[in-house]
């Protein structure tokens, strides 16, 4: 019962807005020497994870030297310039159709897009332009709201079109899971249940979506009744 | 199978990338600062680069280090200045939807790497490590996509190099955060918290409805992953914990049907926390929101949509096909 001892010290820490390195550390070693490791142990287990998990951050670093380069030269205004020329656009309708095409490319196996090489250069300054060709200039909070969505849509159209695909990390683990212990499955049988509710994300992203287009609509409205 | 792009290889290229922050923090400071944050991405690039090769206590106690260096506010954003909106806009200009090109040059190698590149070989070498797909076709993107930058912007390496630099810093200390966190999942694991959760919730509850079994199954799953940041250290514990007892002996239900959509809301419980670094926190700071959980409250209402969606799909199909 103790052992859960540490995810009380990242609640509070995280609540208390300590450093969150010192949390995690904190938590960490907490953990570890309630469940018997000594100290030395603890910090093999951070290093071994730590190395384990580069590839969280391999996209980030790998990414930015090339997305700062062009956004220099202009690609987060020469996004903003395309979409202002389609109509339709909205902010929300950018957003809503970046997450359906992630999840169909995910589902086929291809993982494109990303936070740092689509989102920030590309799919948050389209939704800003939309928001900006439709209701003229927005608040600092509405474009702050826009690119929170914008995350939003990557994570959404990435999580919930990847269990589709079977021959990816979700799938595999579970057919790894249930192989152990002698369990029968079927990789096609958790791949096609996987469908359902990928198409229940993709509708709950058209209400966010809409949600988004509505409230842009009320402040600009309200701005535009109070000048 | 051995292979010539490697994912240590684009490892290696990151932690070239960092001790070129951490080169550039020495030379173009002043102050006793400078030397925090520089031995900061220093420690980082050799961790990089060196990988599984260097023993796991030295990797720990730099974590430790690195830490340490952050908690005092060493690391601070850097003060080199980018351009302004009007040079960028002439540039918009000058350009023309040329731009776009190397942005759409990253995609496009992931899937001819998922679709070609990955069968390439040249007799016993594959082109691409099999195994990391994705990662090393996203590093190749990423290269080809830099190359292809500079000949079109007509800019030296140093440019790249000066704004991949300002970005990083930006990002700061943040950058470890979604390791970090995943190790201390893993510490957790080790640890057997997750026995002690299911365990909990499994006596708890009144599980001779089947509702409640499914409902506890899905929960589960959401509250252990916010615990982790990651569905697939919480999946195993949880199913073996709550799903298969439960749902599948107690109520014969359909155990691909069940790990499906557990699965699945294992992901809503990573729209909603701060320990999923790598898809919350980072791109909220990418994306220059001052608020660090604007992303995760941007998403909660999608996340609790889908659950509340998965249990009645669970229910209604785990018993019936």
């Amino acid at each position: 019962m103790i052992k859960v001892i540490g995810v009380g010290v990242v609640a509070i820490g995280f609540a208390l807005r300590v450093n969150t390195l010192v949390v995690v550390i904190a938590a960490g070693i907490v953990t570890g020497l309630v469940s018997g490791m000594s100290f030395n142990e603890v910090v093999d287990l951070f290093g071994k994870y730590f190395v384990e998990n580069r590839y969280m951050t391999l996209p980030v670093v790998l990414m930015l030297p090339v997305v700062g380069l062009l956004e220099r030269h202009g690609l987060q205004e020469r996004a903003g310039i395309l979409i202002r020329r389609t109509r339709a656009a909205t902010a929300g309708r950018v957003l809503l159709l970046y997450t359906a095409a992630r999840q169909v490319s995910i589902s086929l196996g291809v993982n494109i897009g990303g936070h740092a090489g689509a989102v920030r250069p590309l799919v948050a300054p389209m939704a800003e332009a939309a928001a900006r060709a439709r209701h003229g200039e927005i608040t600092e909070a509405s474009a702050r709201r826009i690119r929170a969505h914008a995350a939003a849509a990557e994570n959404v159209g990435n999580f919930f079109g990847e269990d589709i695909f079977i021959a990816v990390g979700a799938i595999l683990l579970m057919k790894g899971f249930f192989d152990a212990l002698k369990v029968e499955v079927s990789v096609w049988e958790m791949a096609l249940w996987g469908i359902p509710t990928a198409l229940v994300a993709l509708a709950a992203m058209a209400w966010r979506a809409r949600a988004l287009d509505r409230h842009l609509a009320r402040d600009a409205a309200r701005k535009g009744s109070a000048s | 199978m051995k292979a010539l792009l490697t994912v240590e290889f684009f490892y290696a290229v990151c932690g070239v990338i960092m001790a070129w922050v951490a080169g550039r923090i020495l030379l173009g400071g002043t102050g006793p600062r400078r030397w925090g944050a520089a031995i900061f991405w220093g420690l980082l690039a050799v961790v990089f680069v060196g990988g599984k090769s260097i023993p796991p206590r030295f990797v720990g106690y730099s974590v430790l280090a690195m830490a340490l260096l952050a908690a005092t506010g060493r690391i601070a954003p850097s003060r080199e200045n980018s351009t302004s909106r009007a040079e960028r806009l002439a540039e918009a200009d000058r350009l023309g939807n040329r731009v776009f090109w190397p942005a759409l040059v990253i995609p496009a190698t992931a899937v001819a790497g998922t679709l070609f590149l990955g069968r390439i070989h040249f007799g016993t070498y594959a082109l691409l490590e099999p195994k990391q797909l994705t990662l090393v076709s996203l590093g190749l993107g990423a290269m080809l996509a830099l190359i292809l930058a500079l000949r079109l912007t007509g800019a030296s390496l140093a440019e790249p190099g000066r704004e991949g630099s300002r970005l990083l810093q930006a990002v700061g200390w943040a950058l470890i955060l979604p390791q970090l966190l995943a190790a201390l999942g893993g510490i957790f694991a080790q640890a057997g918290v997750g026995q002690i959760v299911a365990d909990l919730v499994a006596r708890a509850l009144p599980a001779q409805f089947p509702l409640v079994a499914v409902a506890a199954y899905c929960v589960g799953m959401v509250l252990f992953t916010v615990i982790m940041g990651n569905a697939f250290a919480a999946f195993p514990v949880i199913t073996l914990g709550i799903g298969l007892p439960l749902v599948v002996q107690q109520h014969h239900g359909n155990p691909a049907i069940m790990a499906s959509i557990g699965m699945l809301s294992g992901y809503c419980g990573t729209l909603l926390t701060p320990m999923a670094a790598n898809f919350n926190l980072v791109p909220a700071i990418l994306l220059d929101l001052p608020d660090r959980h604007a992303v995760i409250k941007a998403q909660a209402p999608v996340a609790a949509a889908i659950l509340v969606a998965n249990v009645l799909l669970m229910y209604l199909c785990v018993f019936r096909f």
